[in-house]
């Protein structure tokens, strides 16, 4: 079936206007209405984006599936008996109720809705609809209905590195030209070649629209001002360069920590990293002993694709992050935490005990889960009042600065030409 | 058996009352000092995956989830109230004593919001001699895989 990805009935300037500034004001409605949340399910969601389904690695052997999501649209997604990838809408085609009804499973042969018994294919094609020549020669479908005219909707699919990413328009560019050259090379750092193990999987239900989240995983500013764990233990000492990349579009980004090497080798830093002033010290230093994976000295890499989708390098904690909002107010922020099947025991163990940094109860991350909802409820009564994003200019370009917001300028930038605004 | 199954009760009482009072600095002397503890679901734990939402694998990796908390993590200020379930003790050997109990634990925000934060299943071992039991592996199943906001104080 074919997408319609012209705008709906909800024109732009119902929603807007946007506020003069620039990519340097938000305005606060932009967090607050249903209409607009509706607007974004039409034009981002629906339309020509690509949101991240779950790692190939999680569907490995046919028959494998995962219900995921297209932000409000289910999705399953499932390997078939050739081995291929499908994803296709969880809505069946009579009356609409959700076909599956697990988070994951494996050795599925097909898919049968349980409310009618109408069943599909591992490819999501329709094949069989119980009682259809009716009983005892009545009832049942007319001779003219064709089970090919109500296929579910298909997904398109790529993957890039075993993340598997899904499209419900056909007018979305192909993934490696929507992602974009600079950060393409940022995703094969961490997954090219390698087998991910998830170690682990869990879902923060975050008080705040779902575009304060992803301002914050884009604010390359607030860092070290907010999280303050490792400054408080004197566990960053050692003197990083890094910057930010942001794409042509805007939208996707990289924010990286990289070891000076220059300045690793200078004589102040072993003193300071000897630093003995301050009266924290972690009891057990273990959490942080890391192993070396990557030569190139980037020990913090985040990493986002527009709209939703977070790949995260902290040290040698690796995750994923598939933002999916729920309600104006309310975001789910799925967490799957992987090793990859080349660990050695070792190294396993440090991936388990770094990932005491992320999460729900991340030493450096659980303060992202609750300043959205301080936003939230700070700008509750002034929905026509603006955010101010001025920190490093106005642009949304690249910078060796992170003390820059250029990257949640890209966002909007990318958002506001998606919906119109 | 009687006496274990005291201990054990006690034990989980007072490991209660110490979080729901605030006296978080005590909370890693349940433990042993070799000792695990991790927060998972019961999702990620029937799916066999190993991680935690905490994951610590020494005394002192709790000592530092205290320590983080009261110096370093932002959060809204916010308490918790434990309601465990008794104690069903599944194995006693010599003084290796095995038991699981169920927990509500209701959080209450600073704004005075209650709600109810986890429910789930401690799954520990615990080391019993002289009069006390001390707790050498707990794993905390929760029932959901959901967490509203962040999760800090311990479970």
């Amino acid at each position: 079936m074919a997408q319609d990805n012209s705008m709906d009935g909800l024109a732009a300037a119902e929603i807007g206007p946007w506020p003069a500034g620039g990519l340097t004001r938000v305005p606060y409605w932009v967090f607050q209405r249903e209409d607009v949340y509706a607007a974004e399910q039409q034009r981002i969601f629906q339309g020509p984006n690509w949101s991240y389904l779950c790692l190939d690695a999680e569907v490995p052997n046919p028959g494998d599936f995962r219900a995921t999501s297209i932000g409000d649209t289910p999705v399953i997604v499932v390997r078939d008996g050739t081995g291929k990838i499908n994803a296709f809408e969880n809505r069946c085609s009579h009356r609409g109720a959700l076909i599956c009804l697990e988070e994951h499973g494996k050795g599925q042969r097909d898919f049968q809705c349980v409310y009618h018994g109408w069943s599909y294919d591992l490819a999501g094609k329709l094949t069989g609809i119980a009682f259809k020549n009716g009983v005892k020669g009545q009832g049942g479908m007319p001779k003219a209905f064709k089970l090919d005219d109500h296929h579910p909707r298909q997904v398109r699919l790529e993957a890039l590195h075993g993340l598997v990413f899904g499209t419900l328009s056909d007018a979305t560019p192909p993934l490696t030209d929507y992602i974009g050259p600079e950060i393409v090379p940022r995703v094969a750092r961490v997954l090219a070649g390698k087998r991910p193990v998830v170690l682990n999987r869990v879902t923060q239900v975050l008080p705040n629209n779902w575009k304060l989240y992803i301002e914050n995983v884009k604010d390359s500013y607030h860092a070290s001002i907010l999280h303050l764990f490792f400054t408080t233990f004197q566990l960053n000492q050692l003197s990083y360069k890094g910057g930010i990349v942001v794409s042509e579009a805007g939208g996707s980004h990289i924010s990286y920590n990289q070891l000076d090497t220059k300045a690793a080798i200078n004589k102040d830093y072993a003193a300071q990293q000897l630093r003995s002033d301050s009266k924290y010290k972690l009891a057990d230093p273990s959490l942080l002993a890391g192993f070396h994976e990557w030569d190139d000295g980037i020990t913090l890499q985040i990493l986002s694709v527009f709209p939703t989708f977070v790949l995260q390098q902290i040290q040698n904690s690796i995750a994923v992050r598939r933002v999916v909002p729920r309600k104006p107010d309310e975001t789910d922020l799925n967490w799957t935490i992987i090793g990859f099947d080349s660990d050695t025991p070792e190294q396993r163990m440090v991936r388990l005990k770094q990932a005491n940094l992320i999460g729900p109860a991340g030493f450096i991350s659980m303060e992202d889960g609750c300043v959205g909802g301080f936003v939230q409820r700070g700008v509750k009564s002034v929905p026509d009042a603006n955010a101010v994003l001025e920190m490093g200019g106005h642009e949304a370009v690249s910078s060796e600065s992170r003390v820059s917001e250029a990257s949640i300028r890209g966002f909007w930038k990318q958002y506001r030409s998606t919906m119109g605004l | 058996m009687t006496d274990v199954y005291r201990l054990i009760s006690q034990t989980q009482a007072e490991y209660a009352r110490t979080i729901d009072n605030d006296k978080l600095e005590a909370w890693p002397d349940f433990f042993m000092d070799a000792c695990t503890y991790r927060i998972t679901s019961a999702q990620s734990h029937a799916d066999g995956l190993e991680g935690g939402v905490v994951f610590c694998a020494s005394k002192g990796m709790l000592t530092d989830r205290i320590s983080a908390l009261r110096e370093a993590n932002i959060f809204e200020r916010h308490s918790y109230r434990h309601i465990l379930g008794a104690p069903c003790i599944l194995s006693e050997n010599g003084d290796r004593v095995e038991s699981e109990t169920a927990f509500i634990v209701a959080r209450i925000m600073r704004t005075g919001e209650t709600a109810v934060f986890a429910t789930g299943k401690y799954l520990d071992t615990y080391r019993v001699g002289g009069g006390k039991a001390l707790i050498e592996n707990r794993l905390v199943v929760c029932d959901s895989n959901r967490v509203d906001t962040l999760l800090v104080i311990p479970l």
